[in-house]
């Protein structure tokens, strides 16, 4: 058994990258591998299991069990919510869940309520939730939010598979953090909503139910939200990815203080579409797309791809996209996305004070 | 390594965040590195420790199996009923010794999917140590032992680490009527043919029973939710187990639902059941249930799944503000009939099936019923096949134990007798008692003057209230005197504690007629410490309880008890007077 997942893993990473980067993908996985091996498992079992019994006493009450329509064939009713103000606000994910007029809410201590949606970001698949309560225990955005790198042991806390009723805790599963990537959602492999920065977690943490639910650290620092369930359609391997709560944090809050706009104007819209392409797949890496507005800089260009060939460099920045305007990373991934195989792409790069141009066409084989 | 771990460093711009966070990690490793060493030692030590208790069950056709483990040195087992079910009364089972050992079955729990083996020919087998499931936390080590995929060829278990992922777990029946309730969940993978392998904590302390997963559709292999029965009900089930019967989980004659304000009350409640008898009715607030606050429907099923039926459990109600606690008996789920083999499992599942299937089962087809297989020459008198028995052999076994245990009351064995024994109340009442063959009669005092016939009319509750002191009387007569004989059923129950709250007794149940009688022996002493006759079922019984035992002219006789019906005290009777006169075909 123990062959059989660390396989799967294995793929399951280099799912995430493109061919060329996957001498680092395993150079990832020993790292993985290997820290998971020295700080995971090995800290003193004492010590280690004192420790994550009482972040599960801290985490838990701060999960909720999230209960609204589905229910259908292959589509439960059931989800996890994570508490970001001690008045009620829920931060979960954008699913069918919430597509009713209302849903349940059952705290940790079985009280239920009636949760109303407040405000949804769906390009991050976020949704946030408002119960009418008062004094509940929850997660400081400000305070408690935290990053980690691979090789970290989390733990995950949610309503999987509506194990948990009533007053009953949430599940708690252990896992340790095999990447932190990007998630690059492609038509026919996966069919992710969301597509931006993850962590990667080795073990199964994204099951019927637990979307919504939270990833921290061993000592309960919060670390992320976990996405839904993402299956490999070319592999058939799932992969268990988090959403960092960097990325989800601002949002949050515009929702909760009223102030949010969504980031594009059709939302909806592109809420559903799904991108074909990525930058990747023309052989680039941008920067890290961390803000709202990140500016399309070349962080790579892949060595013998058709990026390196039309001459494109590191730190080119894209301004346009067939003569349209390019003002972010996102709407970058968004013009490519939408591409048919074998469409061609005119890209105008910013390099020091010149505008250069390069034709580049979308790849039949990927 | 060293490559591994400076990668980070290399061309990361922009993310610094990943620097300290390694250094952080760096630091951290190279400053535990004698407790890392420390605590994995540790950790294998346990594992060396325990693993010659976790056995490797095959069925002895050759075909599928699952896991187990040794709870004491005699050879018992704890599986699953789902791994025994399709192995045969006679299976093989290895152990980390490298050897095969032959098994019998011993008793079945179909509803609770366990299953008591008893591996033969040593009385020195490895154990494991009980651990107390009701103290294991969220958050703590699992480890979960067995033979996955059946991969243990050489019988050396598979361990698979984990956390407690929750405690108090209800898993619903699952197609068939095997219940999983107040049960441990794991994210320690369990897969195919870890079923009836044991869940240990840190210490090596086993604290469940592996035997079933969610699965869904991903396939039958671990996605980090496994489930394990807690040892605990185990436990209150294990004497059950060793009668040899198809043992039965219990109801308590009532539905429940969860309420508006998230309480637990009750929907239905049958007239007949002990809980109405104690006062329990329709839209009461289940407060408190076997000694656990009750907060859920869940909870209250979590309760209900521990017990074996027959057991009396603590309950506690609230009517209009007011708080009540009745002692309540738990009454048998299902017929015999539709608990025998093969009845719980209706639809054999291969692994080729995409079904979600809940339970992991046992590579590569548990399910499929297997040819029998001649049992053992060296050991084939340690089965007995019984209808409502896994294996009558065991139920017999302990029918003997418990009637030796009657032997010092040898001096009243004898086929027509008068008895007549006589003393005092506590309250200052004298009593006398007469048992002859045409009937029973009590005097109590001037005036309390009691009689039931035994000319083959029903015996009646007389004295009025006692639940039929006099017919208890005569069921000690025929069991003191006649032994086994003098009933046309008799059966090895199991243990519960006396009374609900006391020590554990063995419970030995005779039939003769319509009256049934469960008779308590001390587990400690093996004495006979009280017994429940009732004249019929869904009535209160008559409760004896037996406080001494003293010479009479060399006959020994108890000579203090009290007698107690529904909860009201008859009296405690002190007796100081015994004759016992044999009956030469002569009237009295």
């Amino acid at each position: 058994m123990k062959m059989t997942s660390s396989i799967q893993h294995d793929m399951t990473i280099h799912d995430l990258h493109q061919r060329p980067r996957s001498r680092k993908t395993s150079a990832w996985v020993l790292v993985c591998f290997g820290l998971m091996l020295a700080c995971g498992l090995a800290l003193p079992l004492a010590v280690q299991a004192q420790s994550v019994v009482e972040t599960v006493e801290q985490v838990s009450p701060k999960v909720v069990k999230i209960f609204g329509a589905g229910g259908r064939k292959n589509l439960y009713a059931y989800g996890s919510g994570i508490l970001v103000s001690p008045e009620g606000h829920i931060a979960t994910v954008w699913s069918h869940i919430l597509d009713g007029e209302s849903v349940t809410v059952v705290l940790d201590d079985g009280r239920r309520f009636n949760g109303r949606i407040l405000g949804a970001e769906p390009q991050l698949d976020l949704a946030v939730l408002k119960i009418d309560a008062e004094d509940l225990p929850y997660f400081d955005l400000d305070a408690s939010t935290s990053d980690a790198g691979p090789g970290t042991t989390v733990l995950a806390f949610s309503n999987v598979f509506k194990v948990a009723t009533g007053d009953e805790p949430v599940s708690v599963i252990h896992g340790v953090i095999a990447a932190k990537t990007r998630l690059a959602a492609k038509r026919g492999v996966f069919e992710a909503p969301y597509s931006g920065p993850v962590y990667v977690v080795d073990s199964v943490t994204n099951n019927s139910g637990a979307a919504g639910g939270v990833l921290t650290t061993r000592d309960g620092r919060l670390l992320g939200m976990l996405g839904k369930e993402l299956k490999n359609n070319v592999t058939h391997t799932w992969l268990n990815y988090v959403v960092p709560m960097s990325e989800l944090k601002s949002p949050i809050q515009q929702i909760v203080t009223g102030n949010f706009k969504p980031r594009s104007s059709d939302s909806a819209e592109s809420a559903v579409t799904v991108r074909r392409y990525d930058p990747r797949d023309f052989g680039l890496v941008l920067i890290p797309n961390v803000v709202a507005r990140t500016p399309a800089y070349i962080d790579r260009v892949v060595p013998g791809t058709q990026a390196a060939q039309a001459g494109l460099k590191v730190d080119d920045l894209v301004v346009f996209v067939d003569d349209r305007l390019v003002p972010s990373c996102a709407s970058l991934l968004d013009e490519l996305g939408q591409l048919e195989p074998g469409d061609p792409v005119t890209l105008v790069v910013r390099r020091g004070d010149k505008l250069e141009t390069v034709q580049l066409t979308a790849p039949r084989n990927r | 390594m060293r490559h591994d771990v400076l990668f980070p460093f290399m061309g990361k711009r922009g993310q610094p965040g990943w620097l300290v966070a390694f250094l952080c990690l760096v630091s951290s490793v190279s400053a535990a590195d004698s407790s890392v060493l420390e605590a994995e030692t540790a950790r294998a030590d346990m594992i060396t420790r325990v693993a010659p208790s976790v056995v490797a069950i095959f069925a002895s056709s050759g075909d599928g199996g699952g896991s187990g483990v040794l709870i004491s040195p005699d050879g018992y087992a704890v599986s699953n009923f789902h791994v025994t079910n399709g192995s045969g009364n006679f299976m093989k089972c290895g152990l980390n010794d490298g050897r095969l050992y032959d098994a019998v079955i011993v008793g079945i729990d179909p509803t609770g999917d366990v299953a008591l083996i008893k591996l033969l020919g040593r009385d020195d087998f490895p154990s494991a140590t009980i651990g107390n499931s009701d103290l294991v936390r969220v958050g703590e080590w699992a480890f979960a032992m067995g033979n996955p995929f059946l991969l243990a060829t050489d019988f050396q278990p598979t361990v698979t680490a984990g956390i407690v992922s929750g405690v108090h777990r209800y898993q619903y029946p699952a197609g068939t009527f095997l219940e999983y309730a107040d049960c441990i969940q794991t994210d320690a993978s369990i897969n195919p043919g870890n079923s009836g392998g044991p869940l240990f904590n840190a210490r090596g302390e086993l604290i469940g029973i592996n035997g079933r997963g969610s699965f869904e559709k991903r396939g039958r292999v671990n996605i980090g939710a496994g489930y394990a029965i807690s040892i605990n009900q185990v436990m209150h089930f294990l004497d059950h187990l060793k009668s040899g019967r198809i043992v039965d989980h219990a109801t308590l004659g009532a539905t429940v639902r969860t309420s508006l304000d998230h309480g637990v009350v009750v929907d239905e409640i049958l007239e007949f059941s002990s809980a109405y008898r104690r006062g329990l009715r329709e839209d009461d607030e289940i407060v408190m249930f076997g000694g656990r606050p009750i907060g859920s429907a869940n909870q209250f099923k979590n309760v209900l799944g521990i017990y074996p039926d027959g057991w009396k459990v603590p309950l506690t109600y609230r009517r209009d503000g007011t708080k009540t606690d009745i002692m309540v008996e738990l009454r048998r789920l299902h017929q015999v009939t539709e608990m025998l083999p093969n009845q719980g499992q209706k639809k054999p599942k291969g692994p080729q099936q995409p079904m979600p299937e809940r339970k992991p089962g046992d590579a590569p087809d548990p399910h499929a019923a297997q040819e029998p297989v001649a049992a053992p020459e060296e050991w084939k008198h340690l089965f007995e096949a019984r209808e409502g028995f896994a294996n009558y052999y065991f139920n017999r076994l302990a029918q003997d134990r418990l009637f030796k245990s009657l032997e010092e009351y040898a001096g009243l064995k004898s086929n027509e007798t008068r008895w007549k024994f006589a003393g005092t109340l506590a309250d200052g009442q004298e009593f006398v008692a007469t048992l002859a063959p045409q009937g029973l009669g009590l005097k109590i005092g001037k005036s309390g003057i009691y009689f039931q016939p035994l000319d083959g009319s029903d015996p009646v509750d007389e004295p009025a209230g006692t639940g039929g002191f006099l017919t208890a009387l005569e069921q000690l007569k025929l069991l003191l005197s006649r032994g086994a004989e003098a009933f046309s059923v008799v059966t090895y129950i199991g243990s519960e504690p006396l009374d609900g709250v006391g020590p554990k007794v063995d419970v030995l149940q005779t039939d003769v007629g319509l009256v049934q009688a469960r008779w308590y022996f001390s587990q400690t002493s093996s004495r006979l410490v009280g017994f429940d006759s009732s004249l019929a079922r869904d009535v209160d019984a008559c409760e004896v309880r037996i406080h001494s035992v003293d010479d009479f002219q060399g006959k020994r006789f108890p000579s203090a008890f009290t007698v107690r019906s529904g909860e009201r005290e008859f009296g405690s009777f002190r007796v100081n007077a015994l004759e016992i006169q044999p009956l030469a075909g002569k009237m009295q």
